[in-house]
């Protein structure tokens, strides 16, 4: 079993406090793996919000590369902070030659272009380049987008934050998810280590999707380009949300009647039960069946928390106005807030979403028996 | 044998046939229940002369023979007269005197079945043992980071979905413009087949439908039962039960007239309409009910004169071709009830099966596409179209999901597959791989027939008259004399054990897996083979 842990604050934070919080986790992963996902930036990012940030590992040769891909593109370098790390990478750690995290100016042919057009074309380039560094086995890479980084390393979580030195001031955000990896049903790849990210939606998840090939043969079938990758059972969870706020128009509450609609008798007294069997139908094979906990930031810079209908992985909610997080144990939100308020502290069950707003004042939470507040 | 018997090219002995009574002539007690009981007249009452030398030690006396008479069974060996091997002689005999023994060579009565010029014609299905489904284990086992789940305990949903089912962006463009949505039923995934009405005894169709009734109203299990073609009873066109009931219309068009006429006194839809094109038993043959079935409560409800042969066309005018089919019928049918009912075709596996789904993919109406495989039963149809005819239902199936898959309707078009499904008896595990491959539901009715009347027909050439009427179950019969041997409510009784135990038996195979609130359909991941053609061909894993 994984462990998760999220934050969302209205000071930046250091990475190390998601790391910390982990590392009392510990015996629930196995340090096969860390991933970071870092959103509404502070530091040196705070001025550039609306710069694209690359995030990835590379060689040096896969760099030279790289940069002669986004200068033929006509990215310019905007701010950089290259990771050098020491030779001897901690036990267990592969030996890299550099982390990125660049921001780039967008090139002069873009400007006029709606955010839409620019956010598709990001998706692209990302994804080319995940092709490139796949081919050559030079570039590992995780976002390309504007507010956004990411991290993931093979390791024991604090060995690797320690290695990379997270604690650096440059590196500081609002919003931050990360996952201690237990590695489980696949190789120990990468790109198999969570968050996951896609425009702007990322989720993270702590189980076993059951469902995942039928989940990953729709997906892939949708003809979206940004539906591949699926070296972790988990990725779908990003694929779903982003489908049913994208593509189907839905809103963040509709998402968990995708994942695990009502069963029939609940439909039957809901007040949007006919609207919601009709979802259940058409997105019968988005179901999901294993136990999952899915701690998930939107680009709104919501967060939330859903359980699936089995209930059978752990995750609680607490914190205080202006700080929230989202944990799969109890001791991880105590090394993070501890001055909360514990009797608040929130575990939901499986009918419930968890949702802090980007306000940051309070635990909502969505009943899925309760009206939709979107109503077509 | 009289030695002046005439012996010609299709004389037989006892040892050509395949089916052979032993018959002990210590424990008869010559109640003649065995004669009575034999629905094809394979044995009759004997008299035997047995002559009895009697020798005398003292030379100057002469020895004597002496000569018995005595009463038996004797087997006839003419092949009209073939023993079934059904073994009802053995059932009604108070001192197991006699049992059928499957002949231990070949039986030479294939040879000699055609006389007239009538190649043979039986019911039941290919008589063959082997089963690729039942070669598929599910290897996909939760355990490391995920319990199993409890099978006997948690919340199951096993419900499948009968009907055109839109994809996600199609449907919310409907529902904010109010455009029609296709209907769709949720069913259960275990359905029992289009048996023909009047291929089936009354007392059997009865006990199916209180059965399924019975499921449905006690159990909440939505088990729904196709009427095969041929029509349905009047009452039941009238009764709240016919929503539990798929119509089922075939070249033929036999009892259309009957439902037609019943459609505005209908209180309920029928669960979905079935349109026939082919029959796995029989592909590329259309329907038979024999004349020896067709009495006059059959002809009425049928609309034709009694005592004929009722063959259907394999295509009639008005299903030239499935395209025109799919374009006319489907449609009209769909208008017949308000564009309330869902309306798929039947057809049978073939390699061609791939063609008739392109093209019900771009057709906005078609509400599904069951696959009927090879190993279909039937009532009546041709030896050599049941045993050399047809396509495997596992490769099939699997061919039709992926192409789907590929189109990106997976499911939109719930396949449902049929054929051979329990032929061993293992009917949850067989269902489970189906569904794993991509069906959205699974179709039996030889199982059903088996299990739930006791029907004596195997893989081995035992019984396979359902064709002619006198089945020995009294099952497919329409003679009052053999179906009164069938007990309804016993009939509605076994058809709940099985559903309720197959339910049981679905959840201890998909538990395992980690599935709970949704059908495993297409979870190929959790298939594996010991066969690596196979393996490669269903594109599951090769496991030794």
């Amino acid at each position: 079993m994984c462990r998760l842990f999220a934050i969302t604050s209205k000071d930046p934070l250091s990475p190390m406090t998601a790391i910390n919080a982990l590392d009392v986790m510990r015996e629930g992963h196995d340090g096969s793996g860390v991933g970071l996902f870092l959103r509404d930036l502070g530091g040196p990012f705070e001025e550039m919000k609306d710069a694209p940030i690359l995030s990835g590992i590379f060689t040096d040769d896969g760099l030279k590369r790289l940069d002669i891909f986004m200068m033929d593109m006509g990215f310019m370098t905007k701010y950089k902070l290259s990771i050098k790390v020491p030779k001897d990478p901690p036990k267990g750690v592969p030996k890299r030659d550099i982390y990125l995290i660049r921001a780039y100016e967008y090139p002069e042919e873009w400007d006029g272009w709606t955010d839409e057009e620019r956010y598709a074309r990001l998706l692209e380039i990302r994804l080319t380049l995940r092709d490139m560094g796949q081919e050559k086995n030079d570039m590992i890479v995780f976002s390309f987008w504007p507010d956004v980084i990411m991290l993931k390393e093979i390791g024991d979580p604090l060995s690797v934050a320690n290695h990379l030195k997270l604690e650096r001031n440059e590196l500081k955000a609002r919003i931050i998810m990360a996952q201690g990896r237990q590695n489980t049903n696949y190789a120990i790849n990468l790109y198999a280590c969570h968050p996951f990210f896609l425009e702007g939606f990322s989720t993270m998840t702590n189980g076993e999707n059951t469902a995942f090939i039928p989940i990953k043969e729709y997906l892939s079938s949708r003809g979206f380009q940004g539906y591949q990758g699926y070296q972790s059972d988990s990725e779908v969870f990003t694929h779903i949300l982003h489908y049913t706020l994208k593509t189907l128009g839905l809103d963040l509450e509709s998402y968990k009647h995708v994942i695990t609609p009502l069963q029939d008798k609940a439909l039957e007294e809901h007040p949007d039960g006919q609207f919601l069997k009709s979802l259940k139908h058409t997105c019968r094979r988005l179901i999901i069946d294993g136990p999952n906990c899915v701690i998930g930031s939107m680009s709104d810079h919501r967060l939330f928390m859903v359980q699936d209908r089995k209930k059978l992985r752990p995750g609680v909610v607490g914190g205080k106005p202006g700080v929230f997080a989202f944990s799969s144990e109890i001791c991880g939100l105590d090394s993070a807030i501890p001055d909360r308020d514990k009797s608040k502290d929130f575990q939901p069950m499986h009918l419930d979403t968890a949702i802090v707003e980007s306000d940051r004042q309070e635990v909502k939470i969505c009943r899925q028996t309760d009206r939709l507040p979107l109503q077509l | 044998m009289p030695s002046d018997r005439p012996v010609t090219p299709s004389t037989l002995s006892i040892k050509d046939l395949p089916w052979q009574i032993v018959w002990n002539k210590d424990k008869c007690t010559l109640c003649g229940s065995c004669t009575a009981v034999c629905p094809v007249n394979a044995i009759e009452l004997g008299v035997f002369r047995k002559r009895t030398i009697k020798p005398f030690v003292d030379i100057s006396k002469k020895s004597t023979s002496e000569f018995e008479i005595f009463y038996g069974i004797r087997q006839k060996t003419d092949p009209s007269y073939g023993c079934i091997g059904c073994a009802m002689c053995s059932m009604v005999c108070p001192n197991d005197a006699v049992i059928p023994a499957k002949s231990d060579e070949a039986a030479k009565m294939n040879l000699h079945i055609d006389r007239g010029g009538q190649p043979r014609r039986r019911g039941g299905r290919r008589n063959s043992h082997d089963s690729v489904l039942d070669q598929i284990k599910f290897i996909r086992i939760s355990m490391l980071t995920d319990p199993a789940l409890d099978a006997g305990r948690h919340e199951f949903e096993l419900k499948t979905l009968l009907g055109r089912v839109l994809s996600p962006e199609e449907n919310m463009k409907f529902i904010r413009e109010h455009g029609w949505i296709p209907p769709v039923r949720e069913i259960y995934p275990l359905i029992i087949g289009g048996m023909s009405f009047g291929a089936l005894s009354p007392n059997m169709w009865e006990g199916l439908q209180m059965g399924v009734a019975y499921l449905n109203e006690e159990l909440g299990m939505p088990v729904r039962m196709c009427t095969g073609e041929g029509g349905c009873p009047p009452r039941l066109l009238r009764s709240r039960f016919l929503k539990y009931v798929i119509l089922q219309i075939a070249s033929g068009y036999f009892g259309w007239d009957e439902i037609i006429h019943a459609i505005p006194e209908m209180k309920a839809d029928p669960c979905a309409i079935e349109i026939k094109y082919g029959q796995g038993a029989k592909p590329g043959d259309g329907g038979l009910l024999m004349w020896y079935k067709v009495n006059k409560l059959i002809a009425a409800i049928r609309g034709v004169p009694s005592g004929v042969s009722l063959p259907s066309p394999p295509t009639h005018q008005t299903q030239y071709s499935i395209e025109e089919s799919v374009a006319k019928m489907i449609q009209s049918m769909y208008m017949a009830w308000g564009f309330r009912v869902p309306v798929y075709p039947k057809i049978s596996a073939s390699s061609t099966s791939l063609a008739v789904l392109n093209n019900l993919t771009r057709n906005p109406y078609a509400g599904g596409l069951l696959i009927d495989g090879e190993d279909g039963g039937t009532g009546a149809a041709y030896n050599v179209s049941m045993n050399h005819m047809g396509h495997p239902i596992a490769s099939n199936l699997r061919d039709c999901y992926q192409n789907l898959v590929k189109l990106g309707h997976q499911n939109e078009i719930p396949l449902f597959a049929g054929g051979g499904i329990g032929k061993n008896g293992n009917i949850a595990a067989n269902a489970a791989a189906l569904i794993m491959l991509g069906a959205s539901g699974v179709v039996v009715g030889k199982y059903i027939m088996q299990a739930a009347a006791g029907c004596l027909g195997s893989e081995s050439d035992r019984c396979n008259i359902c064709n002619i009427g006198l089945c020995p179950k009294g099952i497919t019969s329409q003679d009052p004399r053999l179906y009164r041997r069938l007990n309804i409510e016993d009939v509605a009784q076994r058809v709940v054990d099985v559903f309720l135990s197959f339910d049981t038996e679905l959840k201890k195979i998909i538990a395992p897996l980690g599935r709970s609130t949704s059908l495993p359909i297409g979870m190929s991941d959790a298939l594996g083979i010991n066969d690596a053609d196979a393996a490669r061909r269903l594109d599951i894993k090769y496991v030794v």
